[in-house]
């Protein structure tokens, strides 16, 4: 847990749930007009097939620190007061939440913007992994947003940048294994993700 | 008296060549020991993290990996994958993390790095 300026991060050990009102309380304020939530729940089913959990590991130091580094550009980008963020470890059964974010400002703009913002930015660059249970099988994801900020996070690197973007937009990587968009997977409470 | 003075003359002369040949042996004792030295810093100890499918594929979530100093981390994937050729399956997929921090190819890991193996992430 790390808590500077106004921020709160918790990687929630294997067990124990997201408590929503808790973070809700903690970025509740006088002056914060708004408060803007995301919260990622595990969905029943993925391209037909019955999703029985999820199961999630982390990097934890570095996770930690990226998102702290995630909250400064949240602040640099949006006047904002407060924000928490939770990741839960281990299984995470359908309908459970697993990741929740919320953010409050004096106006709903900056909070709902900046949310969107961390959410998007934790999918793409904070060392967590899934992996989706299935009745029969299982498979390790790979979100869609990481695969495309990989350029970039290894901006410097030689001939695996360029293998990369002289291809054409991978959807997946080590093609043998089943891999798909991690968007979908999450029912978004605050809004569809498909708008 | 003039015994004694001889004595002491041969003493001298003894502790002199006992002097030289301490000195020739300093010599050589002086390179074994600046030889092993220069072997021990030119190898270095890094500490690797395998997450996700890397670890399955390894079946350790951690290990210690001894490489000559000034490697590349490229290089230390490199000898990952002849310890574990299993690996090899998410080589061109992983990217590498040192200290916590996302990395290049070309880095160089100094002894007591954390170098970690980072599959495509799924957080959220």
């Amino acid at each position: 847990m790390s808590s500077e300026e106004n921020n709160l991060i918790e990687i929630l050990e294997e067990g124990h749930k997201v408590d929503i009102a808790k973070y809700i309380d903690y970025v509740t304020a006088p002056q914060a007009g708004a408060i803007a939530t995301f919260s990622g729940t595990t969905r029943d089913t993925f391209e037909g097939k019955t999703v029985m959990e999820l199961r999630y590991e982390a990097y934890v130091p570095m996770a930690t620190r990226y998102l702290s580094s995630i909250c400064a550009s949240a602040r640099s980008n949006w006047d904002i007061h407060k924000i928490a963020v939770a990741h839960r470890l281990g299984p995470v059964l359908v309908g459970e939440t697993s990741v929740f974010v919320a953010v409050s400002s004096v106006h709903r703009g900056d909070g709902l913007d900046a949310c969107k913002f961390l959410i998007d930015e934790l999918k793409a660059s904070v060392p967590i992994w899934k992996k989706e249970v299935y009745a029969n099988g299982e498979v390790w994801k790979e979100n869609a947003e990481f695969l495309e900020k990989r350029l970039e996070l290894a901006e410097t690197r030689g001939s695996l940048v360029k293998k990369h973007v002289a291809g054409e937009h991978k959807r997946s990587c080590c093609g043998s294994k089943v891999r798909v968009q991690e968007d979908e997977d999450h029912t978004d409470i605050a809004g569809d993700n498909k708008e | 008296m003039r015994g004694n003075r001889t004595g002491a003359w041969i003493k001298v002369l003894w502790s002199g060549s006992s002097l030289l040949a301490m000195d020739v042996t300093g010599q050589a004792a002086k390179k074994e020991v600046s030889k092993i030295v220069n072997d021990e810093v030119s190898s270095i100890e890094i500490k690797v993290l395998l997450f996700a499918r890397a670890r399955e594929l390894t079946g350790v979530p951690d290990l210690k990996l001894k490489m000559p100093s000034g490697s590349t981390t490229k290089k230390c994937m490199d000898e990952l994958v002849i310890k574990y050729p299993k690996l090899e399956e998410v080589r061109s997929c992983v990217v590498l993390a040192l200290n916590e921090e996302y990395t290049t190819d070309s880095a160089i890991v100094k002894h007591r790095d954390e170098l970690a193996i980072i599959p495509p992430i799924s957080g959220g």
